[in-house]
């Protein structure tokens, strides 16, 4: 079944193409975009199942692995590709809906679902990476994307916010770039399984340098506190799906790449307390940058920034428990944060505005937007019984589990966190949900094609939370595999030092570097 | 191959130069500065892993060159993917910049209002809910807050086509 790995790929980027040929007749551009995307989440749901078994490796064009590049499904990147599948379908339906009702005025249709499609393939193909080029491919990809949605229609606001996150985009790509060069230099490869068996070889600190490097870049794509001012600047001007996608899944792909290569490549924990720092840092200064907020959109966007502060605490744990736990905050904040966008984009343009003072008396107005939203910010603030009471349980455990006075400060301050979510969401329900009804509530009312996907994807959530036991059991092999690093460089290395296909007898060619 | 394996110092100086004017430019507020600093920065990323990935050696195809004195393949592909990228990326940055001009006159990134606007709350008036007619100082203040480029733009007077 290996064949269908690169097919989260392949299938938007054909969509893509499709859809641009397509672009003066947008009911059949709708129906690529949204085909494509059944499709290719339910080859994800059947790649989690089958990457259950072992990890799944093609090397693409049949060249063999060190040599050719290979894709690999592993737990960790099909349970993301499963659930970024999920997310960005929801999206796509809502945004169509959206468009329709509008008339497509803020949304030019013609370059919205080619763009949309090659986003969602450079998020799959940074997963499935199996070399730290294809990675950077990845994420160049998914940036363009990404740089387009984020102006679309080149409005005055968009423009401005658009050039800070382009540029800061740019300089943490190049600083990749020269990464990827000083770990070609220093190893003489690319592929991340070869890495894992060569960097234990190198110098001690040429690989610190080559962790931090990697790291500063995977850091400002992910918004880790030095590097996250952008994000709260940029994302709120955007069209609301596009900053649901983009809070949802942009920011996911960073810490994925921080996992991957935290636990394949550089398992020594050297960096550990750093990124415990970071986190520290990136969960209170999020968090109090919200309590000020009083535009809801800048709120949530505030709150991401806060919540990657989780991730990276587990991450920086690296117990197993710790990391099982990030990966179930991971998947759980995917849902919540884009289910939440969503939930604004609804409040937009029932309440006609975003900033928490014009807004008033939605829960009479609207009782059901009053519950999806309540739902997934329960789940986002660490309310029980819901999925981000179960991550950040998880996360607690592990912090205290190991133990030293950097975790239990930790352990402090995330709970310190939560209670300033929970402060947050409450001020923003508050003010948007109850108070008086304004006079000049529009009147508009709410479009089923909006509310169905924002609905599915709340009850997305709420099947994390009901179904939390095997998930977060799968996420445990996840971890388990991940430290132990064998089974993918096994999975990738199946003829010793090879992987299957083309390859000459190159292992005696290789020519000595410095 | 020994003497040819250090490199070549003028590159690396050229890379320190590219590098750093590059980023001095970033800093800048001006898109049009800032699309050169990535310009600059780019060639120079580019340029260090063609220096850092192995040896110079002859053209890697087969029958033209002696194995043992080729050059390594892989880093002149990774660099040409780079490039092609850094073209789009550095494409999409200009067309931003022609599009701040067209809507402002002028291509400067400018502060994010609703920042300056929280950040002016909390320096005012702490726990008092903003009224709705803020935004127009405000203007005046983002209209302030452009840096000098502007006035050397406006000095020469003429005002069709003003920047070269």
């Amino acid at each position: 079944m290996n064949w269908l790995v690169p097919l989260p790929v392949i299938l938007p980027l054909t969509g893509a193409g499709l859809a641009l040929v397509f672009s003066r007749h947008p009911r059949a551009q709708r129906t690529i975009s949204v085909v494509v995307l059944t499709l290719v989440l339910m080859v994800t749901v059947s790649l989690v199942w089958l990457a259950d078994g072992g990890p799944l490796v093609v090397n693409v064009g049949g060249w063999a692995a060190p040599v050719g590049i290979s894709l690999v499904a592993d737990r960790l990147s099909s349970l993301m590709l499963s659930v970024s599948a999920a997310v960005t379908l929801c999206v796509l339906i809502y945004s169509l809906a959206q468009g329709l009702t509008d008339g497509d005025e803020e949304t030019p249709v013609a370059i919205y679902h080619p763009t949309y499609l090659v986003l969602v393939a450079g998020v799959a193909n940074t997963f499935l990476a199996g070399d730290l080029f294809n990675l950077y491919v990845g994420f160049e990809i998914l940036l363009l994307a990404s740089f387009v949605l984020l102006t679309l229609g080149g409005t005055v606001a968009r423009i401005r916010s658009g050039s800070i996150y382009v540029i800061v985009a740019i300089a943490s790509s190049l600083i990749f770039l020269v990464a990827i060069a000083l770990v070609y230099s220093a190893t003489g490869t690319l592929n991340l399984a070869h890495l894992a068996e060569r960097l234990p070889e190198i110098d001690s600190g040429v690989r610190v340098v080559l962790q931090l490097m990697l790291l500063i870049a995977f850091a400002t794509k992910a918004a880790i506190f030095p590097m996250s001012a952008w994000l709260p600047d940029s994302y709120p001007t955007a069209p609301a799906p596009v900053t649901a996608v983009f809070a949802g899944l942009l920011t996911k792909v960073g810490i994925y790449a921080i996992i991957r290569t935290q636990t394949l490549l550089f398992n020594d924990g050297r960096v550990d307390n750093l990124l415990m720092v970071a986190a520290l840092a990136t969960m209170l200064v999020g968090i109090l940058g919200a309590v000020a907020q009083d535009d809801i959109k800048r709120l949530l966007s505030f709150t991401l920034v806060s919540h990657i502060g989780y991730m990276v605490f587990g991450i920086s744990l690296a117990s197993q428990i710790g990391l099982a736990a990030a990966i179930f905050y991971v998947i759980h904040h995917i849902t919540v944060q884009t289910s939440l966008f969503l939930v604004v984009g609804l409040i937009e343009r029932r309440g006609g505005s975003t900033s928490l003072t014009r807004l008033g008396g939605l829960a009479k107005v609207a009782p059901l937007l009053a519950v999806l939203f309540f739902i997934p910010a329960m789940s986002l603030s660490g309310i029980p019984p819901f999925s981000g009471f179960l991550g950040k349980l998880g996360l607690l455990q592990a912090g205290v589990a190991a133990g030293s006075p950097l975790s239990m400060s930790l352990v402090i301050g995330s709970v310190l966190v939560s209670l300033l979510t929970l402060y947050v969401i409450v001020k923003a329900w508050n003010q948007a949900f109850w108070q008086e009804v304004p006079d000049d509530l529009p009147e508009s009312k709410l479009i089923g094609g909006m509310v169905g996907p924002t609905a599915a994807l709340v009850s997305l959530g709420l099947a994390l939370t009901i179904f939390a036991g095997p998930i977060f059991a799968y996420t445990e092999r996840a971890a388990v595999d991940l430290r132990a690093q064998t089974p993918y460089i096994d999975s990738v290395f199946t003829r010793g030092d090879r992987g299957e296909g083309e390859s000459p007898d190159a292992v005696n060619e290789e020519r000595g570097r410095t | 191959m020994s003497t040819l394996a250090a490199p070549n110092l003028v590159v690396v100086v050229v890379i320190a130069v590219l590098v750093a004017g590059g980023v001095y430019l970033l800093l800048e507020r001006s898109l049009s500065r800032v699309l050169i600093g990535i310009i600059l920065l780019s060639n120079g990323a580019n340029l260090f892993m063609l220096v850092v990935s192995g040896p110079p050696g002859g053209a890697p195809i087969v029958g033209l060159t002696p194995e043992e004195a080729m050059s390594d393949p892989l880093p002149q592909a990774m660099v040409l993917t780079a490039i092609v990228i850094t073209l789009g990326m550095t494409a999409f940055l200009l067309a931003m910049a022609h599009r701040s001009w067209q809507l402002h006159q002028h291509d400067e990134v400018q502060d994010d209002e609703e920042d300056r606007r929280i950040a002016r709350l909390a320096a005012i008036v702490p726990g008092v809910i903003p009224d709705r007619a803020l935004p127009s100082t405000l203007d005046q203040e983002a209209a302030e807050a452009r840096d000098e480029t502007a006035e050397i733009l406006e000095k020469p007077g003429d005002e069709g086509d003003a920047p070269g």
